[in-house]
């Protein structure tokens, strides 16, 4: 049966096994692609843009404005890849682990038709570490999808070819960046690399390269389908498409649900997330993972979208809202949230390697109660130090939104922390 | 002479490998997690013999070992267990669970059991944050714990 209202997750099953290659075929599996080789690339990239697909991972780049980056370059001798990001490390995101246990030849197809636009020879799965059951179910469909006809030579009677290779990380936050993500692949250490030059020009190996998130990707083969303005109604507030919600902390229902794209922050947190656990009240939100400001209580009616949340002051990033609760000290959380950004760290621009071990001690020393005046003010400064533009990548900043929306929000409990000489929550 | 440490198996595996890939030097952390799935962990020697067969620096070598989170550079027991201690964990209690495991295996981070059945040692986040608080067992994860669940778990690995 098909929900139309959920292209995402409609045929993933509940039982832990993910759709074998007979059974997404059975619910019109790689017919887009079949599809999709009969057009010229031009036009499917255009199709992408006009369906307004924009980045799942947390960015928000069209991503038919991304693939129309590769030059239409008539140097065939030039290999160009096409890599998917399943390296999803965003503390509080869990949302692609579904689509590639749940759907693993979703995502395969999707990559296909994206690496037909940019006419792409190789392409890669990029998977983090721990997600070992995705890695049964990518290997298994990878194997499946080149013994149909789908990966290989002359794809489904086509004049496309293309190989696909499964890359297993071994566990760093900074291989989502795209760059670093490259240099990973590499056999590198996963430092970003300067823009420019971009990937599409010189990318993997020097040659153009596109990297695309899962969620991403796993929208291509329905809007191949179901075309542009099908997709682009979907949404709530017309950015296109649904959108993977999670949500985890002291909330009734803990989850994941695929709704339409601007759907309200109240919605999710109370309909679908079932509101706040019995004895705990809302004190704040990131509302798409760790790097992501907070928002507060007046901010709850907030449509989920790019533009909306990013009016509001944060950014919509993956969408898996993490709750914070009453119960639990926004100084700790934030504190337990640079930590990580300071390990993870690559340590190769010197504002980031250096203020972010700076900003996770200082708000230890909070935590222990061995704050001081002046702290509040060195929080401060840090924000602007990593601020965008003054690192060689979005980490810092990025660890820095949640540090300085909770300073405007929950700056009395800095105080607390300070006059009290303790944590006020322990 | 400094016995090898890699096999004739572990080269094959490698060699075969890096002709997948443009230059030599890329199969560098394919080649780390093989000899760290051989020998549960890339010693110094391992590392000495992996640069000779890349043609790469061990100090190159190791610079790549290192940045990564999960390339063991000391010795790791049997069942390694990766507490996430990332926000959602956190928020979660993952601390308890944290000093449970400590005082009931007797070591910190970082350090391993006698007889090598167990070492401890911290994640960033595992994603599986709406069943928080999670732990990694080896290849397993264990979801939705408490303190309870605990001892079972880890009785199930010898």
């Amino acid at each position: 049966m098909n929900n139309m209202d959920k292209p995402l997750t409609q045929h993933i099953k509940n039982d832990g096994t993910w759709l074998t290659l007979r059974e997404y075929e059975k619910v019109g599996g790689y017919q887009a692609l079949k599809k999709a080789l009969q057009s010229e690339p031009k036009d499917i990239i255009k199709m992408v843009k006009d369906a307004g697909l924009k980045g799942r991972g947390g960015a928000g780049f069209s991503t038919g404005t991304k693939w129309g980056l590769i030059h239409e370059d008539p140097d065939t001798s030039i290999t160009r890849y096409f890599v998917a990001n399943a390296d999803e490390m965003e503390p509080g995101s869990f949302k692609d682990r579904f689509l590639l246990e749940g759907n693993p030849h979703q995502l395969i197809e999707g990559l296909i038709i994206g690496a037909y636009a940019i006419q792409a020879s190789f392409s890669y799965i990029f998977l983090r570490w721990a997600y070992h059951h995705a890695g049964k179910a990518i290997t298994q469909s990878i194997q499946e999808a080149y013994a149909a006809g789908y990966l290989g030579k002359n794809i489904a009677g086509s004049n496309f070819s293309l190989e696909l290779s499964l890359h297993i990380s071994v566990g760093r936050y900074m291989c989502g960046e795209e760059t670093a993500l490259l240099n990973a692949l590499e056999g590198k250490r996963a430092n970003p690399r300067a823009k420019p030059p971009y990937p599409s020009d010189s990318g993997l190996f020097g040659k153009p390269t596109i990297v695309n998130n899962v969620e991403t990707l796993c929208n291509v083969p329905n809007i191949i389908m179901n075309g542009a303005d099908w997709f682009v109604k979907l949404s709530k507030t017309g950015e296109g498409g649904t959108k993977l919600y999670g949500a985890s902390g002291r909330v009734k229902k803990p989850g994941l649900w695929e709704l339409p794209l601007g759907t309200s922050l109240r919605e999710l947190l109370e309909v679908h997330a079932g509101g706040m656990s019995d004895g705990y009240r809302f004190k704040g939100v990131l509302p798409g993972g760790g790097s992501t400001d907070f928002l507060v209580e007046e901010h709850l009616d907030v449509a989920m979208d790019y533009a909306s949340v990013m009016k509001i002051g944060s950014r919509l990033g993956t969408g898996t809202i993490i709750v914070l609760d009453d119960k639990t000290c926004p100084v700790g959380m934030v504190h337990n949230l640079e930590k990580f950004f300071a390990h993870e760290s690559c340590g190769w621009c010197t504002p980031c390697r250096e203020g972010l071990p700076w900003t996770a001690k200082i708000l230890n020393s909070l935590e222990q109660g061995n704050g001081k005046k002046d702290d509040i003010n060195i929080l401060t400064f840090q924000t602007h130090y990593m601020a965008p533009g003054n690192t060689f990548c979005a980490l810092a900043p990025g660890a820095m939104e949640p540090l300085q929306s909770a300073l405007k929000y929950f700056k009395e409990d800095f105080e607390n922390h300070i006059d009290q000489h303790k944590c006020p929550w322990k | 002479m400094t016995e090898k440490i890699l096999t004739t198996e572990d080269i094959a595996e490698i060699e075969k490998l890096y002709q997948h890939f443009p230059i030599k030097s890329a199969a560098c952390i394919e080649g780390l997690k093989i000899i760290q799935k051989n020998h549960r962990w890339v010693s110094d020697q391992a590392v000495k013999e992996l640069a000779e067969l890349l043609s790469m620096s061990p100090a190159a070598i190791d610079s790549v070992a290192t940045y990564y989170n999960l390339i063991f550079r000391r010795p790791v027991g049997r069942n390694v267990i990766l507490v996430c201690d990332s926000v959602s964990c956190w928020i979660m209690g993952c601390e308890k669970i944290l000093e449970r495991l400590k005082s009931k295996l007797g070591i910190a981070y970082g350090e391993t059991t006698i007889e090598d059945r167990f070492t401890l040692l911290s994640v960033s986040c595992l994603g599986t944050c709406d069943h928080a608080p999670a732990i990694m067992i080896n290849e397993d994860l264990h979801r939705d714990l408490t303190v309870d669940k605990l001892d079972e778990i880890l009785d199930s690995y010898k």
